[in-house]
């Protein structure tokens, strides 16, 4: 092979790796904004929450000892909350405030703090998982949420259970659901204490969940009221949460 | 075809059968598969680069690997003490609209080529399934057609260090095998072929399973095994970059063998088999 011939396929071969390069992204970009493309990559989600059914539908998450928690809890979200409501409840050290149980209840509760540091407690050191990657070993305490949903006795028709809370992005509140299987796990919590201490603001006062098996943007704080719904679609956005209704992240993060 | 031709042994200039149908649909789907699990992926280390060894990981605790910008407007990679500048490639580039970005990987490696988490777990989600299922399939019907054992398995005879030796040196020299003993894979190809097939590739699949939180629960093993969740994202992300590092010296190879006849036997099947050299040529 003459050393021409070389420098010629060597230069088609540069200019052809370019071209696909450019032909892979911009073509990759463009099958992402057709909508039957983009649903089928987005139907994966059942296949995952199904398959995680399947294989772990009551399992628990790994919990771990007080050695190997993490030296700082990053806190991640809204680390603050601009609603002048919440402000007076948080400067009262929300004694004053009441969490909201209603929707598809036969009796809907108004519960105070201290009601809910007064249930059974469940106390659980467990690993938060980001979504952007990091994770954060932590020990949460907080009476369960299958025990209030029981309190307030769940029509046969909730399907979903709604956390609004006070926080907001802009103009719009966050807010999270998790079906009932995850409501009912036994280590989602509604957590008032964190690391031995009383809630922050930075984590989540007065009321944080815990949705161990998934990622931490379903884990909602400042949750002001808690609904069962028989369906996500007249729920803000229709989407299930806040992430998912403004950019898209899957409403089941067990993956 | 007359019976003679039929029992003589191929010979170099022959046009043979080389890759089964099943072999070449596997590489192909499985070349575009890696191709978005690699650029989804990286869209993925965007949004928290930097990596921890050990079961957690987040900004206060001390990473190993970072990829970042400095005050200045430098891009910087760093992996443990050592600290390369990367401006114009990682961590600070330039996007189309010529707009600065202080992201870890550039637009022209990532799916999407804008900034979005959402998007690329999407891609990278489903097309997991397919890198999975794939290589399932794949693996279960080469054991049950014989590929395994007749095409991969490496002999006894060429586990010896002689052996393995030579086969460095033969690649050194870049004098391939020619004739009916290109049809074999030698001991080099075999080793890089079954390490991805049986370690690289199942080492993805796993150490991604061990960063899913529902995963963990029923299966804590994946997680544990690794040392924890934060390790296997390092793992992850090191077994990402072997895989192109294959992927690259696959592509040297086949554009060295003759890249018109390595494409034909992986599209068709079809191979012809390099003409053996003049007698002077071969070593005593």
């Amino acid at each position: 092979m003459s050393g021409k011939s070389l420098l010629t396929r060597r230069g088609l071969i540069r200019s052809g790796a370019l071209g696909a390069g450019a032909l892979v992204l911009s073509g990759c970009d463009k099958l992402y904004s057709n909508p039957a493309f983009r649903g089928a990559l987005e139907s994966a989600e059942d296949l995952h929450r199904a398959s995680q059914r399947l294989l772990g539908r009551e399992a628990l998450a790994r919990e771990y000892a007080a050695s190997q928690m993490s030296p700082i809890f990053r806190a991640n979200g809204n680390r603050e909350v601009g609603d002048p409501f919440y402000k007076r409840h948080l400067a009262q050290a929300f004694e004053r405030w009441v969490l909201t149980v209603d929707g598809l209840v036969r009796q809907p509760l108004a519960l105070p703090l201290s009601a809910l540091r007064t249930m059974p407690q469940r106390t659980q050191i467990t690993r938060h998982d980001c979504v952007e990657g990091w994770s954060a070993i932590g020990k949460w305490e907080g009476p369960q949420l299958g025990h209030v949903l029981d309190m307030a006795g769940l029509a046969d028709t909730a399907r979903y259970i709604v956390f609004h809370c006070a926080d907001s992005f802009g103009a719009a509140r966050y807010y999270e659901s998790i079906d009932l299987v995850d409501a009912f796990h036994p280590q989602t919590i509604l957590a008032w204490r964190m690391n031995d201490r009383p809630l922050d603001e930075a984590h989540g006062a007065p009321i944080r969940m815990r949705v161990e098996r998934q990622l931490g943007y379903k884990h909602a704080k400042y949750v002001m009221r808690v609904e069962a719904v028989a369906s996500l679609d007249g729920v803000y956005g229709g989407k299930g949460g806040f992430w998912e209704d403004s950019s898209g992240y899957a409403w089941y993060a067990g993956i | 075809m007359n019976r003679i031709e039929q029992v003589l042994p191929p010979r170099g200039g022959d046009l043979v059968k080389r890759h089964r149908l099943s072999t070449r649909i596997w590489h192909w789907i499985n070349a575009v598969t890696l191709l978005v699990m690699l650029m989804s992926g990286l869209m993925i280390f965007n949004a928290h680069p930097h990596l921890y060894w050990g079961e957690y990981g987040a900004n206060f605790d001390a990473s190993w690997l970072d990829i970042g910008a400095t005050r200045g407007g430098d891009g910087f990679l760093r992996i443990g003490p050592l600290r390369i500048e990367t401006t114009g490639v990682l961590g600070v580039w330039t996007d189309p609209d010529g707009v600065t970005r202080t992201r870890a990987f550039p637009w022209w490696a990532t799916i999407p080529s804008r900034y979005s988490l959402a998007d690329a777990r999407i891609w990278h989600l489903a097309f997991a399934w397919v890198l999975a299922l794939g290589l399932l399939a794949y693996l279960v019907w080469s054991l049950v057609n014989g590929h395994v054992r007749r095409d991969l398995h490496i002999r006894p005879s060429e586990w010896k260090p002689a052996h393995i030796w030579h086969d460095v040196k033969q690649h050194a020299r870049l004098r391939f095998a020619t004739g009916a003993e290109a049809l074999r894979y030698n001991v080099l190809q075999k080793l890089s072929y079954a390490g991805v097939l049986f370690v690289l590739l199942p080492l993805m699949i796993v150490t991604g399973l061990a960063m899913s939180p529902g995963t963990d629960a029923w299966a804590p093993f994946v997680t544990e095994v690794f040392g924890g969740r934060q390790s296997a994202r390092s793992v992850h992300f090191i077994c990402a970059w072997l895989l192109v590092a294959f992927f690259l010296v696959h592509i040297v190879m086949v554009l060295l063998a003759g890249p018109l006849n390595e494409l034909r036997a992986m599209v068709t099947g079809r191979y012809r088999l390099p003409r053996e050299r003049p007698a002077k040529d071969v070593p005593a």
